[in-house]
């Protein structure tokens, strides 16, 4: 629309401070979900959605300008990039001559956290994550820049 | 349980449809997200609301929630998801390009196309 | 290689992904897309000899037993089409190399393509009938993309009508699987085949059947819910308008044919004459329309909706020779329908103008190119031995051999309506006197764009010629839909 309003600059010094402390509880809380989805409830999506939200929150909180330099992240390749890896991950069972997407996973001695099960569906699901953000953003990005 | 939800459904259905019905394209949109909802709130439904647990794999397990409705809508909200979001960018691109967003006034001919 | 019906889906999406990190690389683009397609040919023609020498071939995704996990089953059927896409989409993709300027190729244009394939095929591949919800959902997104390219007023506004009725029809789509689990308990195509009989209540089941109608008969166009096509179809740009006028349409009366033949029983119920009104209807809109517009993609747009008629009423038939016949016209209908797109396509790129009355005497200038809409439009109307016409006659054949006389007659009238709107496209184009001077965008390109069209339509027109040969193949592909146990066997039990 050719109606430019200028949009106030309103000085929201409570919301700027609220939101770069709460961006990182956000984001811790976003990779505890996208761990435990493992066995129980949470998972790449959403991780990847709380994730996306706590990128919101810092677009509101500043503009849209101020996050392109803060985590500069072409959210387009973003996308890509986890479409990628949930791709591969699907595709590594083709080499063994396994039915596509089987997983394979085995119980590995970790240093600090004992015996754990590593699956190569945390790689699937590390995908699945990022497509959520890159999607999430890149579409608030579009409707955010045209106004 | 389910007749109470199965109301609910049918509420959300007439109200999509409404919203679907009427001119704004942002009520249309919000009509079509109306009802992807009461789709996917109809598959949960058809697999019965059971207070089940968690459908964990271990031995013994009798009493349980069926798993696979809670795949089916996840998968079918995250498309709507979408959708969504890309009908929201297109309605705003059109009422970019054709300055209204009333149905009505959308209607072209081919000499005002 | 248990896999191989996996890799027509994934060798497009895999090349898509990675030329999404590079979107602006535009000949990378290209090399990309066209060298991914022709790996997927290939593979979907080893596909169909594997299919012909072992029988029907299954993977069960992720290595869950069969009616848990989502199936996917390339029997001759999903092999044959899945062949005819990829080969059609290989020259739409060259076609539309040399159609579009750089703006709209660094738009992602072939990324959508090949996710379009990649739907398409998955659809065409999948056993389980939420999964091919979500492949649905995945060409049709890829085909939102694609249809709003270029983005001016007009496209915009049927934009906004192909998604509204497409979201409504995925909904719908959401609902009738969810009554079907509700009803049978299962979502594998095959268990619900051997399930469906058991249902108590077999009227659940017709409900459910009808409601599966309405949802593929939006996406196939069916009168009475074809009135999005015109519209939506008519602004795309050509290569966008021939990928979607050959495959979605034909998706949509795919996946009748897959669930009617295999879930609902269609023989001498009411759902039979259903789909036989509908079909008769769609013939008729179809010639109404075809025979009045004078707007050349117009006319070829409603002529998909006799194809998509002829096809269904072929499968509501329901015997041996007119799934033959259906089969056989459904391939040959993509093929030359994608050709016959990129014509017109061209006139309109040629003489700046899609109406019938400013053209004229375009063969003097471009030889070449009318003689190929000529064979085209012959094709397109079944005319011997081209390969249009094995395929209606075997649904002729195949209704008369039912007791049905009105509808093998309509389907012939229905032949010379398309006949005389494709004629008159010519005599009128490429016949007569030009009427102004030619000198739209795509005229130093005619030749170079005549020729993925005339390979596409060499494609086709061998394809009437080897009628006989491809006859085992079709026989085969027919097989698990007159004998559904086939098809279940397959899945369930190895």
């Amino acid at each position: 629309m050719n109606t430019k309003r200028k949009s106030k600059r309103v000085n929201d010094v409570i919301l700027q401070t609220a939101a770069v402390i709460i961006f990182f509880i956000i984001i811790i809380f976003s990779i505890n979900l996208f761990f435990s989805g493992h066995y129980s409830p949470g998972g790449g999506f959403v991780g990847g959605l709380m994730t996306a939200a706590a990128l919101v929150l810092l677009l509101l909180a500043f503009d849209s300008k101020t996050l392109a330099t803060v985590l500069p992240f072409d959210y387009r390749k973003m996308t890509a990039f986890g479409l990628f890896i949930a791709i591969l991950t699907a595709l590594h069972s083709v080499l063994w001559d396994r039915p596509f997407l089987t997983h394979a996973y085995d119980k590995f001695d970790l240093p600090l956290l004992g015996e754990e099960t590593l699956h190569t569906a945390i790689a699937f699901d590390l995908g699945v994550y990022l497509v959520v953000i890159g999607v999430t953003m890149t579409i608030i990005q579009t409707i955010g820049e045209s106004e | 349980m389910e007749i109470f939800v199965s109301i609910i459904i049918g509420a959300l259905t007439m109200c999509a449809v409404y919203m679907i019905l009427s001119k704004s394209l942002l009520r249309i949109i919000i009509g079509t997200a109306l009802f992807s909802h009461a789709a996917h709130l109809l598959v949960l439904t058809m697999a019965g609301l059971k207070t089940g647990a968690a459908p964990v794999l271990i031995d013994g397990v009798t009493d349980y929630t069926d798993p696979l409705p809670q795949a089916l809508v996840l998968t079918a909200i995250v498309i709507s998801f979408g959708v969504t979001a890309f009908f929201l960018v297109l309605a705003y691109r059109t009422y970019q390009e054709l300055n209204t967003d009333n149905m009505e006034e959308m209607k072209g001919t081919e000499s005002n196309d | 290689m248990i896999n191989l019906p996996v890799f027509p889906i994934v060798i497009p999406a895999l090349a898509a992904i990675i030329m999404m990190f590079l979107p602006k690389n535009v000949r990378l683009q290209r090399f990309m897309a066209l060298g991914s397609i022709f790996v997927t040919m290939l593979v979907s023609l080893l596909l169909v000899h594997t299919v012909s020498n072992e029988g029907i071939l299954t993977l069960n995704l992720g290595n869950w037993p069969a009616p848990f996990s989502i199936t996917l089953v390339s029997d001759m059927l999903s092999a044959l089409l899945v062949t005819t896409s990829t080969i059609l989409t290989f020259f739409i993709v060259w076609f539309a190399i040399h159609y579009f300027s750089t703006a709209y190729e660094e738009n992602y244009l072939y990324i959508a393509m090949l996710f379009l394939l990649v739907g398409v095929n998955g659809a065409f591949t999948t056993g389980d009938i939420f999964n091919l919800f979500v492949f649905f959902e995945v060409f049709l997104i890829s085909s939102y993309v694609l249809i709003v390219l270029g983005g001016k007023g007009v496209q915009l506004r049927e934009s906004i009508k192909y998604l509204l009725v497409n979201v409504i029809a995925s909904a719908l789509f959401v609902m009738a699987v969810a009554l079907l689990y509700g009803a049978v308990g299962t979502l594998s195509l095959a268990d619900l085949a051997q399930k469906i009989p058991l249902v108590d209540n077999p009227n659940v089941i017709s409900v459910i059947g009808v409601m599966f109608i309405i949802v593929f008969g939006l996406k196939g166009a069916l009168v009475p819910l074809h009135y999005w096509l015109p519209g939506s179809y008519v602004v795309a740009p050509t290569p966008i308008l021939a990928l979607f006028g050959a495959l979605l349409t034909k998706v949509g009366v795919y996946s009748i044919l897959r669930t009617y033949t295999l879930l609902f029983d269609v023989n001498g119920t009411f759902l039979q004459t259903f789909l036989i009104v509908l079909a008769v209807l769609t013939i008729i809109i179809g010639m109404v329309g075809a025979i009045a517009y004078n707007d050349v993609k117009l006319i070829i747009i409603y002529n998909i909706m006799i194809a998509v008629g002829v096809i269904l009423y072929g499968i509501a038939i329901n015997t041996q020779t007119s799934l033959e016949g259906a089969l056989y016209y459904l391939i040959h209908d993509m093929m030359i329908k994608a050709v016959l797109f990129m014509l017109v396509g061209m006139m309109i790129g040629i003489t700046r103008s899609g109406q019938l009355r400013d053209m004229g005497g375009l063969i003097t200038r471009f030889p070449l190119f009318g003689w190929t809409f000529f064979i085209a439009a012959l094709s397109l109307a079944g005319i011997p031995p081209l390969s249009g016409f094995f395929g209606k006659l075997l649904i002729v054949q195949g209704g008369v051999g039912e007791g049905d006389l009105f509808g093998p007659i309509l389907v012939l009238i229905s032949s010379l309506f398309v006949l005389f709107s494709v004629i008159k496209i010519f005599l009128y184009g490429f016949w007569g006197e030009e009427r102004r001077v030619y000198d739209g965008p795509l005229v130093p390109y005619t030749k170079r764009l005549l020729v993925p069209v005339c390979l596409l339509l060499t494609v086709a027109v061998a394809y009437g010629f080897g009628a006989e040969l491809m006859h085992p193949y079709i026989t085969q592909a027919i097989e698990p839909l007159t004998q559904p146990e086939l098809y279940i066997d397959a899945v369930l039990k190895e």
